[in-house]
């Protein structure tokens, strides 16, 4: 059964649209007094010289975790590559110095023109080792090649993370199930 | 005017001192203006800043710099021409446009006495006639960018700007029956004194319909919002002038901004008494002045004294600028028209209501006259 809708028909000096447009004018007439005289009502933002504070969860520029003694968090698992829909990570694993830690990333590169910015490769980390939250957007470039950032420049924006991660805290504690995963 | 002595020489020196001093000082200058005035009210009306970047070191002057900025962008981009079989109508139909948009402020009165580019005697009949060639701009633009948007926009045009233009011509006529006279300066003239000494006998309380009809009319024959369906940027990317760029685009968008003067002008003329200067001074349009309210004060005051007549001019642009900022409030405010909802408006609403003031203006003048 159609719904019936019941149309306002208007009267005759609104349909006139005379005094309907005075009613406009007037209101956008009032705007521009407030603003002119005042400026009241302006929400634009002056971009480059004023900035609005991102939101606390809003997702910038990667950056690279690191552990207490400043060496990467990253262990070169590839999990951020794989969930990584637009294949814009590109790790080379090498061996680490410690050997508590099997591997660490000898390059790490993200290629910003790539990314889609959607924070699966942090959330796919087991090691806190990559994040979004530095508020940093990618700037502009010239060339395209600048837009591949490095390992260097993902870590020159982190900050050393609390969070637990294996290697030390498992060898420390829990010895027997560390080699036991490993052996897989 | 004695300038040199030789009378011709004066004449052609005062006409070229007129021209220059209100065509190009007064309404290329406000044409000019326009252009930031606009941006910059629509961004207040809107809750925003506008253009204010425009600067010659730190001197912003609150984006009035954009004036200066943009021509010097327009001239210095690339004049491109669409791949078309007429690039000689291309260039030429922004010219067309501009030419006649300019030519008809010779016959508008904006000061007393000789103060008027050219005094024609068919005054009003001269607008329109130069004024219906700008349709020629737009449609030969339209046609020759051989864009199937701009052939659309130019077909919309030529239809509204023909329809409109009947209207138009009908809601000032009752303003003729009533000063009886084509000429816009005794139209001015005509204007002059009070009804009972309050309401002044401008056409604007002679002729309120009229009023109402000329602005909305003159605002669809210039093809500005609510009546811009001729661009319609959702529709048409950008109607008859998606191909321009460079010059030809300024010329365009200029000869726009100078219509808007010169419904402004034309309006302030026909309608708020032209340079008419309510309750000071009666009678100013013949030579003998008598004044009122100031004449006691200073009672050596000439009818024709320089201040009076700067006076005058001065009263005559605030009403033009009045007129003109009315344009700018209502495109601003008001959205655009369908184009089914333009034409309608036009002929089944416009041109009856235009018609009807017509009639009612006979026969109140006939009564008036018999009784």
């Amino acid at each position: 059964m159609a719904k019936v809708v019941s149309r306002m028909t208007p009267d005759l000096i609104t349909q006139s649209y005379v005094v309907e447009a005075v009613k406009g004018m007037v209101v956008t007439t009032r705007q521009l007094m407030r603003n002119l005289f005042g400026r009241k009502d302006i929400v634009t933002v002056q971009y480059p010289e004023d900035r609005r504070p991102y939101p606390a969860r809003a997702r910038g520029k990667h950056r690279l975790m690191r552990r207490d003694d400043n060496q990467v968090r990253c262990v070169a698992c590839m999990l951020c590559a794989t969930a990584c829909p637009s294949n814009c990570i590109t790790i080379v694993a090498a061996e680490s110095a410690d050997h508590d830690i099997e591997k660490v990333p000898s390059t790490f590169e993200i290629d910003l023109l790539k990314c889609i910015y959607c924070g699966f490769c942090e959330e796919a980390c087991p090691c806190d080792a990559i994040r979004m939250d530095s508020g940093v957007h990618a700037l502009p470039t010239v060339t395209r090649k600048a837009q591949k950032t490095a390992k260097i420049d993902l870590l020159s924006l982190g900050s050393p993370s609390i969070a637990s991660q294996g290697g030390q805290y498992r060898a420390h504690d829990h010895e027997g199930t560390q080699h036991g995963r490993s052996g897989h | 005017m004695h300038l040199t002595g030789n009378p011709v020489l004066d004449v052609i020196l005062f006409t070229l001192l007129k021209l220059v001093g209100f065509v190009f000082v007064f309404v290329m200058g406000m044409a000019t203006v326009l252009t930031w005035v606009e941006r910059k009210f629509s961004a207040f009306m809107q809750n925003r800043i506008g253009p204010n970047r425009a600067n010659i070191g730190n001197i912003r002057l609150g984006g009035l710099l954009h004036m200066i900025a943009d021509p010097i962008k327009m001239l210095t981009k690339e004049a491109f021409t669409p791949n078309t079989p007429n690039p000689w109508l291309f260039r030429l139909a922004p010219f067309m446009a501009f030419v006649p948009a300019l030519v008809v402020f010779a016959t508008i009165p904006f000061g007393p006495g000789d103060l008027q580019v050219a005094p024609l005697n068919v005054g009003i009949l001269f607008i329109f006639a130069i004024g219906s060639l700008n349709v020629y701009g737009a449609v030969l633009g339209a046609w020759a960018s051989n864009n199937k948007w701009s052939l659309m926009g130019g077909l919309r045009i030529s239809a509204q700007m023909i329809s409109y233009e009947v209207a138009v011509g009908l809601s000032l006529c009752g303003i003729f029956m009533i000063y009886g006279s084509v000429d816009l300066q005794q139209i001015v003239i005509g204007q002059d004194g009070t009804w009972f000494g309050i309401v002044p006998k401008w056409g604007i309380f002679a002729q309120p319909v009229a009023f109402v009809l000329y602005l909305a009319c003159a605002i669809a024959e210039n093809k500005r919002a609510p009546f811009d369906v001729a661009e319609a940027e959702s529709e048409l990317v950008a109607g008859f002038w998606t191909e321009y760029s460079s010059m030809g685009f300024a010329l365009l968008a200029l000869s726009e901004f100078i219509e808007v003067v010169l419904i402004g002008c034309l309006g302030a003329t026909l309608f708020l008494g032209g340079w008419q200067i309510p309750w000071l001074v009666e009678g100013t349009g013949v030579l003998a002045g008598k004044m009122y309210l100031f004449g006691n004060l200073v009672p050596h005051l000439q009818a024709h004294a320089w201040y009076l007549v700067v006076a005058q001019v001065a009263a005559f642009l605030i009403k033009a600028i009045v007129l003109i900022w009315l344009q700018l409030t209502i495109r601003w405010t008001l959205p655009r028209f369908r184009y089914d909802q333009v034409m309608r408006l036009g002929w089944r609403i416009m041109l009856p209501t235009a018609l009807v003031n017509l009639v009612v203006t006979g026969i109140a003048l006939m009564f008036y006259e018999r009784f």
